[in-house]
């Protein structure tokens, strides 16, 4: 036993020793990295020249953020999570998790008591203490109740879990009310279009990649340009010849169909990083004749004042129409009932591509798809027509784009081809990737992570408090998405949804991890 | 005829710039079959790399000669960037290597977003002159070649010289190319792969670091976001050349900027870019493994 002991206490001083120096090469190479970009800004005098300002103080953090985070990660962390995996001798039962130790009765009480008396005490408590304070109150609210909620999920997860989808759907149909309910009509706007519509857009527009990319597996880096091709459609043809929305929303689907097919035709034959730059080409290629061919796109003006949706014309969101909305039944006016609105439309949009996705997936067109992911050879010999199936999923994929971009259009009521941009893309095929090519659950929760995370970086106006006034957290949105984006790939390589659900099988249904599903080589 | 020669000399500029960062992609495709999408950004950074140094030089010693100064400015961006991309490999690429295809992408993806607004960050999102530090023109049977193309053509040419005897003559130029034919079968063969991949990491960012140079020297001015135009162009070149071979990228980078300058001179600026992708299409329908690349055997 005391050798045991002494052996610890040995390899506990190797351990320090070695996290010290490895600590210290951290500082090194953080040095090394940040000593020009950090230490050193480039910025412009009176004169218009550009002079050198030193931010020693920056950089010092920096380096001493690496060095500190290396040798925490070296002395504790590792060996902590090493420790996780090892049994108990005597009850032979793995340590706790990490979640039932930070979710433990007691906190949840403490959480529940701090949050109910600040919710309703919390006006008195912020005029209270001094002004300063004040939004720290709100902070501790915010983290309060968020333990709360959080430690309900942690304990219903397995009920969540069995019964995702349709507690999904009924999340998502409460949701515009119960924003109105929290935040009045004027409040609720924010959440329901920044939040809920776009981030329903992107689930669309996931969806629709993810029959290219997760089901036939062909890399499309340019699905942006069937986006792009779906909102000017409709901008074009509703503002030139005067179609409504309901008319336009399946033809601009069908238009960007079509250019699915015309795109793909040229590519049947690449495969792998040449189809990746070919499509990537084809997304440049479309936005730059946005935004040079003036006489009919305004060029990189764009398009404003697209008319609104209407509920099938029986009821307009016109201030101007005698059938508005609000006056049809005398209430208040507000634009809240359109993006209400265009949030359920948004909604069942989604829906509708799913359900064509599922049932696609059990065709034998699906089959195909997914059979030419797997193997094309094989695909072949068996008599597959490759080049029939690969149109089809960009034609399919393009259309669900298109009808994306038809609801962009109206919801914004303006396109520029600066929404149309390779970032774009990127953060689509970002999302279907995280979310686990192939799994609509995982994807539509990536989306709402990736974009309802960024989107909540704009509403951070708590870390004014922390950084000082002159602090924009909107500028650091699209570092910190980036690097959301490297660590969540390296985290879960697979995805956020690891497990398949087949469509064939024998006997039952069985999920199989993601790592048996290939990716395809075109 | 002299309009044509002239356009011809600025399109080889840019092609040569072109060339150097398509050879980072190329490399590392070939050595690790992954795209790095962030290649273009760590141009970028090089390009900030110098002109960071660039003010250092001039506010410390004033009347530098522009050589030396030169020359600091490539030796140190060459450094700086080749460390970051050592990192980035190291943090990024390598806890997925052996993962599935598209995952290195995503993370590359996400890194060329983290670097171009990092430097946004750090840096500020203005453009960033500076004054021209080579102004000298030469008239050569009425064509001016300006002393910026005769040194771009001159680092250009001396680095693919030095680059080709490594990778063709010496053993760490002998363990990539063993690294790229198998991996699994250099590693047995007592070849230390990680830092192979390692190495030719910092070489293509090495390489890239001194386009960022030349291209700050040439246009006079960086930006943030100018990592990912010439790092598309790049690409596009080490696609068409036949993502993989070396001459294949160099070509390609002097291809796209020919058509670039040729059809700026002859069409429309507008869509220059435009022809540059039409090219690659077409190229790509008829020869779909690029101009000089391999076509892909697949084993069944």
């Amino acid at each position: 036993m005391a050798k045991t002991t002494s052996k610890t206490a040995v390899s506990d001083d190797n351990l320090m020793a070695r996290a010290l120096r490895e600590g210290f090469y951290a500082a090194l190479v953080a040095l090394g990295l940040f000593i020009l970009f950090v230490g050193l800004k480039t910025d412009q005098n009176i004169l218009n020249e550009l002079i050198l300002v030193q931010r020693w103080g920056l950089l010092a953090v920096f380096v001493a953020i690496a060095a500190v985070g290396r040798f925490l990660t070296v002395a504790y962390i590792r060996p902590f999570l090493a420790r996780q995996k090892v049994t108990d001798v005597v009850t032979g039962l793995l340590p706790d998790s990490v979640a039932t130790r930070f979710f433990r009765m007691p906190a949840l009480i403490v959480a529940a008591v701090i949050a109910v008396i600040l919710m309703f005490a919390g006006e008195t408590i912020g005029a209270a203490v001094p002004a300063a304070l004040a939004p720290w109150v709100t902070m501790i609210r915010a983290f309060a109740i968020i333990y709360v909620l959080a430690f309900g999920f942690f304990y219903f997860r397995a009920y969540i879990s069995a019964h995702f989808n349709m507690l999904a759907l009924i999340a998502l149909l409460i949701y515009p009310p119960l924003m109105v309910y929290l935040f009045g009509f004027q409040g609720s706007l924010k959440y329901v279009d920044n939040f809920g519509i776009q981030i329903l857009i992107y689930v669309m527009l996931a969806w629709g990649l993810n029959i290219v990319v997760g089901l036939a597996g062909l890399l499309d880096l340019g699905y942006v340009a069937f986006y792009a091709v779906g909102a000017y459609s409709y901008a074009l043809l509703s503002s030139y010849f005067g179609l409504s929305f309901w008319i336009l929303l399946p033809m601009a689907g069908i238009l960007a169909g079509f250019w699915g097919i015309i795109l793909g035709f040229p590519v049947l034959r690449l495969k792998g990083d040449y189809l990746a730059i070919v499509t990537l080409a084809f997304g440049e290629i479309i936005r730059l004749v946005l935004i040079n061919w003036t006489a009919v796109t305004k060029g990189t003006f764009g398009i404003s004042g697209i008319a609104k949706a209407s509920v099938f014309g029986i009821w307009s969101f016109d201030l101007a129409a005698p059938n508005n909305f609000a006056k049809v039944f005398e209430l208040p006016m507000s634009s809240a009932y359109y993006k209400i609105f265009l949030f359920y439309l948004a909604l069942a949009l989604c829906m509708l591509t799913a359900l064509v996705t599922v049932r696609l997936r059990r065709m034998p067109i699906g089959r195909a798809w997914e059979a030419l992911r797997e193997d094309e050879i094989a695909c072949r010999s068996l008599g597959i027509n490759t080049v029939t199936t690969k149109l089809t999923a960009f034609a399919t994929g393009a259309m669900f784009g298109g009808f994306a971009g038809s609801f962009f259009a109206v919801r914004q009521g303006f396109v520029s081809p600066e929404s149309f941009v390779f970032l774009e893309s990127a953060i689509i095929l970002a999302i279907v990737v995280l979310g686990g090519m192939g799994s609509l659950v995982g994807i539509a929760v990536a989306a709402t992570v990736m974009i309802g995370g960024t989107e909540l970086l704009r509403e951070m106006t708590i870390l004014k408090q922390v950084f000082g006034p002159e602090f924009t957290p909107e500028l650091y949105r699209m570092l910190i998405f980036g690097l959301a984006m490297i660590v969540v790939m390296v985290w879960k390589p697979r995805g956020f949804v690891g497990s398949r659900e087949p469509t064939a099988f024998l006997r039952e249904r069985k999920s199989v991890s993601g790592s048996f599903t290939k990716e395809g080589h075109g | 005829m002299e309009y044509f020669v002239q356009q011809v000399v600025n399109g080889l500029t840019l092609g040569s710039i072109y060339g150097l960062i398509a050879i980072g992609y190329t490399m590392v495709y070939g050595i690790i079959g992954m795209v790095n999408f962030a290649h273009g950004d760590i141009f970028m950074l090089g390009g900030f790399a110098a002109l960071i140094v660039y003010l250092l030089l001039v506010s410390l010693f004033g009347g530098i000669p522009i050589a030396l100064a030169l020359l600091i400015m490539i030796l140190v961006a060459m450094v700086m960037t080749g460390l970051w991309n050592w990192v980035i490999e190291k943090m990024a690429y390598r806890p997925l290597r052996g993962s599935f295809r598209l995952a290195p992408l995503i993370t590359a993806i996400g890194m060329s977003i983290a670097l171009s607004n990092f430097i946004q960050v750090t840096q500020g999102p203005r453009n960033k002159p500076i004054p021209s530090m080579v102004s000298t023109v030469y008239e050569v049977f009425g064509i001016s070649i300006s002393l910026k193309q005769i040194i771009i053509f001159v680092v250009t040419a001396v680095l693919l010289t030095i680059f080709w005897y490594i990778v063709n003559h010496t053993p760490l130029g002998r363990a990539q190319r063993a690294t790229e034919q198998d991996r699994k079968m250099a590693a047995l063969l007592g070849i230390d792969v990680d830092k192979t991949i390692s190495i030719t990491f910092v070489m293509g960012a090495a390489l890239a670091a001194v386009a960022g140079t030349m291209y700050l020297m040439y246009y006079g001015v960086i930006v943030f976001t100018d990592g990912f135009t010439p790092g598309v162009k790049a690409f596009t070149a080490a696609v068409l050349g036949g993502i993989g071979s070396l001459p294949g990228a160099v070509l390609g980078g002097l291809m796209i900027g020919l058509i670039e300058s040729l059809w700026s001179a002859y069409f429309t600026i507008d869509y220059k870019d435009v022809a540059t992708f039409s090219i690659l299409a077409i190229v790509l329908i008829f020869k779909p493994s690029g101009i000089l690349g391999r076509p892909e055997v697949e084993k069944v």
